[in-house]
């Protein structure tokens, strides 16, 4: 994302500093991968449907054919202990990248008051109850956008 | 074969919806479905191919395509990644049109306050559960905790964190 900051703000100047705060904020809160919306708003802004189709084929392909590269390498090699063994710790330090990830966003504002328990009873539903996340966001999205209007009156 | 690309188009279509703050608030959901319900791979095969697309160059929903890949070739990861894109696209393209109307409205921001707590536990619980599934020994959950700790604390680019990590991996530490 940083990078798409730079490139969209600094580099070819389509969008301002507030426009591209703007349009990810609103990608933030619709579902889906973030980069992505984010091409599709892009996109749509400039040349409609064309242009939200081209922004997404133009930043997935290069990426989705590199990764496949990879995995099929991995495939051919991954039997070897040197890459299963390196892959052991790369895994590792994946996991605290996504670790690191959750605990910068849990010290947000929005977090310094009672709406932290809906952070934590997303917490133990899903990653000790191991609930369906369909099932548990029916219930507590709309419990938790009540409580952020009822504390907002 | 087309039986799973059926599920697999249905699973993310399904995920890409639910995806709030990207997708790694759904990777527990992810790990459910393709470990726990489909048994499509190991926990620790569903940690590598995490792994193996955080270190390579693109978006995170990589980790989709490479699903698709694993369970059903090429078909596969074509068929997972337009999936997990193609919902939350439509809505994107749809609300975009319509959303600078709404700048400023009350409920925008009610909305988001509303949907930021749960996002993070998600997230949370994402680290918790990909941590699980990664660490097989005592060492690898020290890398998991020294990797978090510098992301923390440092400005240093995740890829030298991947790096450190391979290389202890491959000296046998791990």
């Amino acid at each position: 994302m940083p990078w798409a900051r730079r490139m969209l703000v600094e580099e070819r100047r389509w969008l301002s500093d507030e426009e591209f705060s703007e349009m990810l904020s609103l990608c933030q809160v619709l579902p889906g991968p973030n980069i992505v919306n984010m091409a599709v708003c892009v996109g749509t802004r400039f040349r409609g449907a064309r242009g939200a189709i081209a922004a997404f084929l133009g930043l997935l392909s290069a990426p989705f054919a590199i990764v496949l590269a990879l995995a099929a390498l991995f495939t051919q090699y991954g039997e070897l202990s040197a890459i299963s063994a390196a892959f052991r710790g790369i895994s590792a330090a994946a996991a605290g990248l996504v670790v690191a990830m959750g605990l910068k966003m849990a010290s947000s504002r929005r977090l310094r008051s009672a709406m932290a328990l809906f952070a934590l009873a997303a917490f133990v539903g899903i990653a000790l109850f191991r609930l369906p996340l369909g099932l548990f966001l029916l219930g507590a999205a709309p419990a938790s956008i009540a409580a952020a209007a009822w504390r907002r009156r | 074969m087309s039986e799973s690309l059926v599920q697999l188009a249905v699973d993310f279509s399904l995920l890409s919806l639910f995806a709030f703050g990207g997708v790694i608030t759904v990777l527990p959901e992810m790990h459910r479905s393709v470990v726990d319900v489909h048994a499509w791979m190991s926990g620790a095969e569903f940690a590598q191919l995490f792994a193996l697309a955080q270190a390579s160059p693109g978006p995170n929903i990589l980790v989709v395509s490479l699903i698709g890949w694993k369970v059903a070739g090429l078909a596969g990861a074509v068929v997972a990644t337009g999936a997990v894109c193609a919902p939350s696209s439509v809505l994107t393209f749809v609300i975009s049109k319509v959303w600078q109307r709404f700048r400023g409205a009350r409920w925008r921001q009610v909305v988001e306050d509303g949907l930021v707590p749960v996002t993070v536990g998600l997230m949370l619980a994402g680290g918790y559960l990909i941590t699980l599934a990664a660490d097989h020994s005592v060492v690898a959950f020290f890398v998991t905790a020294a990797t978090a700790a510098t992301v923390l604390t440092t400005r240093i680019h995740p890829l030298w964190l991947l790096g450190a990590g391979g290389l202890l991996g491959l000296t046998g530490w791990v």
